[in-house]
């Protein structure tokens, strides 16, 4: 393989492994589950699996809303792992509770059917391409994670958060590969 | 029929370091008759009290949590009674002011004014679950539903009130979550 070829394949590799490191050296205690098919094999099924993170798994994405905030009060981390349609359910209360009450939510977001070769904003898909926008306007910091060197964004990203109690969504445009 | 101030009179009595997570006319009831720090009045989004009030329960275990929730909000995540029964916290007790109304929105009836709450959580997983129509009665058992493991659901069957003067600049007060946060931490 030359380096070309090599650099090109690490552009499409996106370790769910990596990315659970993260959240553990963010201090990310509880994840907030609704089953995401672009994250369920890759990140949902190991992480139920890890005794160093408990997993809740809820009936529908605006519950994660709330139960992050009341953890928050309790200084205790969490990380909402949904779908980006689960995400556009949760409008008013990410509206409500992260962005008027400046709580730090803390959201990762798989793309439901995107393809990870073009940018979210680019997407076909019309539920993906939204996303960014919508994030933009209301004022929600947030980051693409499409292949393992975007993985370094995630620990800083949930620090800042939660120091300047403000949300922050990680939109994960490939399926990540189980650990 | 009870009427929703005079159970939160009673069971005021017997509230001392919890939690108390209440909303819309529930709230104004509440922080009029038990004004405290530890009142959580803070939501943002109908229907999530009872999951902010499990993220508070999971994050102090060690201390317990009062949801004081409408029925109009419950009806609005009604899936939170299954999440609350699978995490099981032991310090969460979930009343529902029943009394078939959206009352904060201008009174207009639920979908369906007789359904059965405690029914519901009880087929959830609820440790335990109560649906109080007497005052004399919820007089008698509040201490218990109060103290025993949880999660414990418990309808109050209650009369619509007359108009309440909604505060929301009050009950959503920044300075009152930090002070919550403070207490809630200490």
């Amino acid at each position: 393989m030359n380096a070309g070829a090599a650099r090109g394949d690490a552009k499409r590799q996106l370790s769910g492994g990596a990315i659970i490191a993260a959240m553990k050296a963010s201090g990310i205690e509880y994840v907030l589950a609704v089953p995401d098919i672009v994250t369920s094999s890759g990140l949902l099924a190991p992480i139920a699996q890890d005794k160093e993170l408990r997993l809740i798994r809820v009936c529908k994405e605006d519950e994660c809303i709330g139960i992050a905030s009341g953890l928050s009060y309790c200084d205790k981390r969490a990380l909402i792992l949904i779908q980006n349609t689960g995400f556009l359910d949760s409008l008013n209360a990410i509206r409500g509770i992260a962005v008027e009450y400046k709580q730090p939510i803390c959201m990762m977001v798989g793309l439901l059917q995107h393809d990870p070769e073009v940018e979210p904003r680019a997407s076909v898909r019309y539920g993906v391409h939204i996303i960014e926008p919508i994030l933009d306007d209301m004022g929600i910091a947030h980051h693409v994670i499409n292949a393992d060197a975007d993985v370094a964004k995630i620990q800083p990203a949930i620090e800042q958060a939660y120091r300047d109690s403000h949300p922050v969504a990680f939109l994960i445009a490939r399926e990540p590969q189980a650990p | 029929m009870m009427k929703r101030d005079e159970c939160f009179r009673v069971l005021a009595r017997h509230i001392k370091d919890e939690a108390v997570v209440a909303t819309y006319s529930s709230a104004v009831d509440w922080v009029g008759i038990n004004p405290r720090v530890l009142n959580y009045t803070s939501i943002g989004a109908m229907g999530l009290d009872s999951s902010h009030g499990l993220g508070l329960a999971l994050g102090r275990p060690d201390r317990r949590v009062v949801v004081l929730q409408g029925d109009g909000s419950l009806l609005m995540n009604l899936g939170c009674l299954v999440t609350i029964a699978a995490v099981a916290p032991k310090n969460l007790v979930h009343f529902v002011a029943h009394n078939e109304t959206y009352e904060a929105n201008g009174g207009h009836p639920i979908p369906y004014p007789k359904v059965d709450f405690a029914g519901m959580a009880r087929s959830a997983g609820y440790a335990a679950a109560y649906d109080f129509a007497d005052l004399d009665a919820f007089t008698q058992e509040v201490a218990h539903v109060l103290e025993q493991d949880g999660p414990v659901f418990a309808t109050l069957r209650v009369e619509p009130s007359k108009p309440l003067k909604y505060d929301y600049p009050s009950l959503y007060d920044p300075a009152k979550r930090k002070a919550f946060k403070a207490a809630w931490q200490a």
